[in-house]
């Protein structure tokens, strides 16, 4: 029972460290435009099919992954310039249909450019499964926590001790005194969306090895992120973190202990159940980190 | 006038169809405090909006020392030194003090940001005390103090006070006015928009007086404090 127990609960967290990562994702573009990023799925799509087929095309992994990444953050960055830039001036829910917009034309492009199988990738150190109180942890697991990990420190570092850090939480928090104090607030929102496609990219990598990826595989992780932001709170850096673990965890439960047909059901029953209960999310309440 | 620093010709900005100012003209010399006084609605943040950048103008020109600024992005024109405090504090609630303060000096360069810190503490001893608390939880004068020394600290060749005294108790008033005439002693260029006229007119240089978007007096602080329209319109007498 306990093995049981700990084997749902490590692919819970696996797969909550990549909602996770996601969400923060959506966080930071909601925070620094109140734009809800519907294209955040389409950046992990683009970390894990860029990975699978420069890693086909001969590359090995520690340079295709980062090429890969790179390649988000350059569509993420063109998505903001060309897309949301231009359009500064219009209703956030403008804003946020060019988004969907821009993920359903990334899918197209992604099966033109690709294909539209299923890929799966190597995993990075070896698929022998690692002992643990009975249960068993993949290797590629402890990728994909030490990766999101190592991704929100180097985040909480960033906001937190960079001054550049802390002129995108002034711009969030008022863009007409960040513009006074000199602050380019266009640059900020690039950065926004450059950082948000990193995030998503970095767990389309990480990922991909144990899920398989292909052209739409962003959307449903773009909903899970989505849900989990929203579970953690919008707006909430912590929030989404929180969100995202634990939306995994009782995913995995319910997959495990009730039925797998209603793993993404149960995600988002959990959303309707928070969302009835503490309707601003689990940190949305006052007081929660803005990022 | 030869030498001005600021010199406004015939401005115009809309908000959409709305004229919120209408061929302002005015200028400010190197050291001198100008006031801008004027109901609600005149324009005065208007005007004050347009120099900084933030609002497009749609007719005329702002020269900075006889270059012409009209079009500039509004970081450039902070990186030339034109900083504006604006109306209602707006500081960067969630932001530290300190942060708050370095982010003031944000187009200046980590050293003088340094430097500007201690004599930012220097000037309001109170911010040091709480240089590790978030800006929003200060006492609104303190937050006031928290907005002119984060301005300061991006080292203003021209300031420009957006009602630095709106919302603020009696004494805390005085202790604003205090700090802004020390600034003046001190040499800075200031064009200062008050409805506070009483006291902006009192330690003015020069005024201008502004009225649904369109300059209507000028003259010396003294001059209009005197001056029977001003003083039925704006100081209460």
């Amino acid at each position: 029972m306990l093995e049981t127990f700990l084997q749902f609960l490590f692919s819970g967290i696996t797969a909550g460290a990549i909602y996770a990562l996601v969400a923060l994702g959506f966080t930071l573009i909601y925070n620094a435009s109140h734009v809800i990023n519907f294209a955040q799925g389409e950046f992990v799509m683009i970390g894990g099919m860029a990975t699978v087929f420069l890693a086909d095309a001969g590359w090995p992994i520690w340079a295709a992954a980062p090429l890969a990444v790179l390649l988000a953050v350059a569509v993420g960055v063109a998505l903001e310039r060309l897309a949301i830039a231009p359009a500064r001036e219009a209703s956030t829910v403008s804003l946020i249909v060019i988004t969907i917009g821009a993920s359903i034309l990334l899918r197209g492009l992604a099966q033109l450019v690709w294909d539209r199988n299923f890929h799966t990738l190597a995993p990075f150190s070896g698929e022998e499964p690692i002992r643990v109180l009975g249960a068993s942890i993949l290797p590629q697991s402890l990728w994909v926590l030490g990766g999101s990990l190592l991704a929100v420190l180097a985040l909480g570092w960033f906001f937190g001790r960079t001054l550049l850090g802390k002129a995108v939480i002034a711009t969030a928090h008022n863009r007409l005194a960040a513009e006074l104090m000199g602050i380019e607030t266009r640059h900020v929102m690039t950065l926004c969306f450059a950082l948000s496609a990193l995030l998503g990219a970095l767990g389309g990598v990480l990922i991909t090895p144990i899920t398989l990826t292909s052209y739409d595989a962003g959307v449903m992780l773009g909903l899970k992120g989505f849900s989990a932001a929203i579970l953690g709170g919008m707006g909430s850096a912590t929030g989404a973190v929180v969100g995202g673990l634990l939306l995994g965890v009782v995913e995995a439960m319910g997959a495990g202990f009730l039925s797998s047909a209603y793993k993404d059901a149960i995600a988002f029953v959990l959303i309707l159940v928070v969302l009835v209960a503490v309707p601003r999310g689990l940190m949305g309440a006052r007081g929660a980190e803005r990022v | 006038m030869t030498a001005a620093l600021l010199e406004v010709a015939g401005l115009g900005a809309q908000y959409g169809r709305v004229v919120a100012l209408h061929d302002a003209t005015l200028a400010v010399a190197a050291g001198e405090l100008v006031a801008l006084v004027g109901g609600n609605g005149a324009g005065k943040t208007t005007l004050l909006r347009t120099i900084s950048g933030v609002r497009p103008a749609s007719a005329g020109s702002i020269r900075f020392e006889g270059r012409d600024i009209t079009r500039l992005a509004p970081a450039r024109r902070v990186g030339l030194g034109i900083v504006q405090v604006p109306e209602g504090r707006q500081v960067f609630a969630p932001l530290s003090v300190e942060d708050n303060l370095r982010l003031g000096a944000y187009a200046r360069g980590r050293e003088r940001s340094a430097e500007g810190l201690a004599r930012a503490y220097r000037m309001f001893p109170a911010l040091r005390q709480k240089r590790d608390l978030p800006a929003g939880s200060l006492s609104g004068g303190q937050q006031q103090m928290l907005a002119i020394a984060r301005g300061l600290m991006a080292e203003p060749r021209l300031l420009l006070l957006d009602e630095p005294s709106m919302g603020l108790a009696p004494l805390l008033i005085a202790e604003i006015f205090a700090a802004i005439a020390d600034l003046k002693r001190a040499g800075a260029t200031i064009l200062l928009v008050e409805q506070n006229a009483t006291q902006a007119l009192k330690i003015a240089d020069r005024a201008y007086v502004l009225e649904t978007g369109r300059v209507v007096l000028e003259g010396s602080g003294a001059t209009l404090a005197q001056n029977e329209r001003v003083k039925a319109a704006y100081l209460g007498m």
